[in-house]
């Protein structure tokens, strides 16, 4: 009988996600075993023609990490849908946006304008700035159109299922793997379509071993601010830490190691716009009932737009910057 | 047609959401471009309402709760003393006029101040005029948005 | 004229593609090769808190994010003119060279090594990590993966998590190491060790030892003369994490020693309007087009190059592997005489390895890694800083300014394959012209050995264990580039 096909593909993305399936060490070879990879370019050598050519959902499985924000990004997000019987939203840039969507607080042209005619190191006397075609002496050659506004793979097809987290933790996906192989091998029925896989159903903090108490702030701090108290709650010293608008998953690995969580395993359950959660976390510790005084503790919170949308921009309610 | 501005009120039940009332029995006349919602208090104010609203066609959010100290839940308003000029400078950050979201206090007896609240902000919002957000949503027919106007510009 | 594109790459960090032309008698006319994507870091990270940007940056690359974290931590230092503990400095070292030493074993083994240890020729369906494993026994496999998650497991023990470490600060490191941790970090390093031993042999046996191989490492079928980059110590010797920035010519002569800070009066960029990517260059020597030579500006940043750029190693195994490699190669153990092949960067990660193997255990074995005494808060700031490491793949290069409240108000990138990025195009170019010629049929053979010549560079993906059957389908459509007809197509097991 033939194996179930498997498909890895990476759109506007780091490598880091692939580099976590990898990290499930000897189990990639129970993959292996299970499963008939047809594409995977970061380390298989399947070109876009191959998969033109795939019969339609006949992929049986594609994790697809990556966020869109190309025309190439976008035309093989459609294919991949195509060809596919389930398409999973793998990692923070498929599922949220991550940071490359930090790219929407800013315009395309600012980009290009600060790369190729800005940046201190240019030696660019033509101000050439990359064409979608150029005309050469043999003939004509293109790169694809870059986007204004990054997209999650959901907003620009229809997506089964989401494993989030920047990257999703390895033993997540090893589990995640594991239940696959077995729903595929026993015939066992898929869970709802648009469930979450890979996390849990609380917030960061109740993976966070600190010592929690009635938080009071009357200052928020910068992390390299002090040297932090190592069992007490980040928050509670004075340093944002986004744990309470961020979905568990990931063993709060970032705050054991006594640095903030950024949010990267996205929005909680039922939540959903995580910055607006996250300003009403914050907004209920501040210790201050003066006016005066409220804006004065805010002003001590850095770049909140940045902080507080670092990994889900493109998934919240308002997307981007007007700018 | 002059443009006709589209406002969210986020009444709390027991201050303002009876101030209105007063306002209404008493025939006092305001702009009509406010659909009120009720809440039992400003502190169930959560900002994603007020980003939702603005996604969803809302040019500006008026919030009214009781004054400070007069919170039937005591400290609810507190609350949104706090998120809403957080939530007016992520505004602001996204390129979003802050003066679109507004909180005032207004007790149940002020139904005058009701009125000429509502009256005020609607034409503060009619001033800034509809808030137009580009490229909010996938668009599969452009989906580059306004991509590479320099790279336009240079070939 | 015909019209050959070959996209994607594959095994390139983000994307990349080729485009042949080739005359009406089948030679090559001219090549172009293309990097179609772009994210835009420099300008978002404008307005973000500088402290973040160490990890912010490690998503500019999955495979390196260590790399970013390093040199974005050393321009935050910089930035708040922080000075960090001794101790701290000697974990980030730790953590530096464990990362080297996983990310070094997975090119090796999973990616360029299966041109080496296989060969060229070898049929596509042997040619990646279980090619190499039949070669050298599955015993090798295991200890590739084992290899693998040592370097990972000391990323999370010193970073906080594996892949994006997070615990870099301005003046320090957030999180200790117990003395648990120390006696497995120590334990860890150990294993490195032997399994730098064990690479050695498998490059002796299998490689060294096939004549067919040297001579091809010494042909110059992927020779390039150009200048070499890389970071040393005071002593001229290699350093991953610290140190000045020196530049070699071909010819051996020094041609700059600089100081981070003062990158920009050594190196600039230039643009192409074909391709996202821009081609750093030596400023001082000029762009002169895609040519090497000593009149052309045109560096590599490979650990070719830092191997061309230093006098030696400061571990006692890694030192020997220099000299042999330097005898072997130019017949002078010293090293002043730079190698040119390209296809020799491949040992030149070995002995890389080796390097950072026998670091890691040292650093391992020193008890102030355990101190409490990890993090200075800095006091006050400066408002402008640079931090250059030794990516895998190059010299890294972070420069950014701030306000006087530490919010980035500017940032400048030069990132590890990107200095390769003119050596590259050569390389394909040579490759292409040198395969593509008149009468010729276009076959699989020819298809791979235009992939080797860029897959040398470790280009920024080295994508880790290929324990998948690399049975390297291609599909190459030759259009005519007039009618768009479809003239030939040619395939290899797809």
């Amino acid at each position: 009988m033939a194996k179930p096909k498997l498909a890895i593909y990476w759109a506007a993305a780091c490598g880091g996600c692939d580099i976590a399936i990898l990290d499930i060490e000897a189990k990639i070879l129970d993959v292996a075993d299970f499963f008939d990879v047809v594409f995977w370019p970061c380390a298989m050598d399947f070109k876009y023609a191959d998969v033109e050519a795939m019969e339609d959902k006949s992929i049986t499985l594609t994790l697809f990490n990556g966020a869109i924000r190309s025309d190439e990004n976008f035309h093989i997000a459609k294919l991949l849908r195509q060809k596919s019987v389930v398409l999973c939203a793998f990692g923070s840039c498929a599922a949220d946006g991550c940071i490359p969507a930090l790219a929407n607080l800013f315009t395309l042209d600012s980009i290009l304008d600060y790369v190729y005619l800005k940046a201190p190191s240019l030696d660019n006397p033509g101000k050439i700035i990359p064409q979608l075609r150029t005309k050469v002496p043999e003939g004509e050659i293109t790169i694809p159109q870059l986007w204004n506004t990054v997209r999650t793979l959901g907003q620009v097809v229809d997506v089964d299922y989401i494993i989030p987290g920047c990257p999703p933790q390895s033993d997540q996906i090893a589990e995640v793997v594991g239940a696959v192989i077995d729903i595929l091998k026993n015939g066992k029925p898929l869970p709802p379509k648009g469930t979450v896989l890979g996390a849990t159903d609380k917030s960061c903090c109740d993976e966070c071993p600190r010592e929690r108490n009635i938080k009071k702030i009357t200052k928020f701090i910068r992390p390299y601010e002090i040297i932090a108290d190592p069992n007490l709650c980040l928050l509670e010293q004075g340093i944002v830490c986004l744990g309470p608008a961020t979905r568990s998953g990931c063993g709060a690995k970032c705050v054991k190691a006594s640095m903030p969580c950024r949010g990267c395993y996205g929005k909680p359950i039922n939540v959903r716009d995580q910055g607006a959660k996250m300003i009403s976390a914050l907004a209920s510790v501040i210790d201050s009932t003066d006016p005066g005084e409220i804006d004065k503790i805010i002003a001590t919170i850095a770049d909140p737009v940045g902080t507080f949308y670092r990994f889900t921009l493109a998934d919240s309610f308002l997307r981007r910057a007007q700018v | 047609m002059s443009f006709e501005p589209k406002i969210l009120g986020i009444l709390c039940n027991w201050c303002s959401y009876t101030g209105a009332d007063l306002a209404g029995t008493a025939r006092m006349k305001y702009p009509a471009n406010m659909r009120s919602v009720r809440v039992m208090c400003t502190g169930r104010v959560d900002p994603g309402f007020i980003l939702n609203a603005l996604r969803s066609g809302a040019d500006g959010v008026l919030i009214c709760g009781c004054h400070p100290g007069d919170c039937h839940y005591i400290e609810g308003n507190y609350k949104c003393m706090r998120r809403i000029p957080l939530t007016k400078k992520l505004l602001a950050d996204m390129g979003i006029d802050p003066r679109r979201l507004r909180l005032e206090w207004v007790s149940a007896s002020e139904g005058a101040r009701f009125q000429s609240v509502v009256t005020e902000f609607t034409e503060e919002i009619r001033a800034l005029g509809p808030l137009e957000l580009r490229e909010l949503n996938f668009d599969a027919e452009h989906p580059a948005g306004t991509a590479q106007k320099i790279s336009a510009a240079a070939s | 004229m015909k019209s050959i594109v070959i996209d994607p790459i594959t095994r390139l960090e983000g994307h990349g593609k080729i485009h042949l032309f080739v005359n009406d008698d089948g030679s090559l006319a001219n090549c172009y090769f293309q990097v179609p994507e772009l994210r835009g870091f420099e300008q978002f990270c404008v307005g973000r808190p500088v402290e973040e940007l160490a990890r912010i940056t490690t998503r500019i690359c999955g495979v390196c994010p260590d790399a970013h974290h390093m040199a974005s931590a050393k321009a935050i230092d910089a930035v708040f003119g922080a000075t960090l503990p001794s101790a701290a400095f000697k974990l980030r070292n730790l953590v530096y060279n464990a990362f080297y030493a996983g990310d070094h074993t997975t090119h090796f083994y999973a990616l360029g090594g299966p041109d080496f240890v296989c060969g060229p020729d070898a049929p596509p369906a042997e040619r990646n990590i279980l090619g190499v494993i039949a070669k050298v026994g599955l015993d090798a496999g295991k200890k590739v993966i084992a290899q693998r998650a040592r370097g990972q497991r000391v990323i999370e023990i010193i970073g906080g998590k594996k892949v994006h470490p997070v615990t870099a600060l301005p003046g320090g490191m957030a999180k200790r190491v117990s003395k648990e941790e120390q006696a497995e970090l120590v334990k860890i390093g150990e294993e490195m060790v032997e399994f730098a031993k064990f690479t050695i042999q498998v490059l002796n046996d299998v490689v060294l030892a096939n004549k067919a191989y040297v001579d091809l490492i010494l042909s110059d079928t992927y020779a390039h003369k150009t200048y070499n980059m890389g970071l040393v110590d005071a002593n001229n010797k290699v350093n991953f994490y610290d140190g000045k920035v020196r530049v070699v010519g071909p010819d051996g002569k020094e041609h700059c020693k600089y100081e981070p800070k003062n990158y920009l009066e050594y190196v600039a960029e230039h643009v192409e309007p074909y391709s996202y990517l821009k081609y750093p260059f030596l400023k001082k020597i000029g762009w002169k087009g895609f040519v090497d030579g000593v009149d052309s500006g045109v560096y590599k940043a490979s650990p070719l190059s830092r191997l061309n750029t230093s006098d030696g190693m400061t571990t006692p195994l890694a030192q020997a592997e220099y000299e042999r490699f330097y005898e072997t190669l130019t017949k002078d153990k010293s090293g002043k005489t730079p190698v040119n092949a390209t296809l020799a960067t491949h040992w030149a990660r070995v002995v890389e390895l080796v390097f950072a193997c026998e670091a890691t255990l040292a650093l391992a074995k020193d008890d102030e890694i355990t101190s409490d005494k990890i993090f200075s808060p800095p006091q006050g700031i400066v408002g402008e800083g640079v931090g250059i490491v030794e990516a895998p793949r190059g010299t890294l290069t972070h420069h950014y300014k701030t306000d006087k409240n530490g919010i980035v108000t500017e940032a400048n990138l030069i990132v590890g394959t990107t200095n390769n990025n003119a050596a590259i195009t050569m390389s394909i170019k040579r490759a292409a012209e040198g395969l593509i010629k008149k009468g010729t049929q276009i076959t699989n053979g020819i298809l791979n050995r235009i992939e080797m010549a860029f897959r040398a560079y470790d280009p920024c993906f080295g994508c880790a264990t290929h324990t998948l059957p690399g049975e390297m389908p291609l599909k190459l459509v030759i259009h005519d580039a007039e009618s768009g007809e479809v003239i030939q197509t040619v395939q290899r097991n797809c």
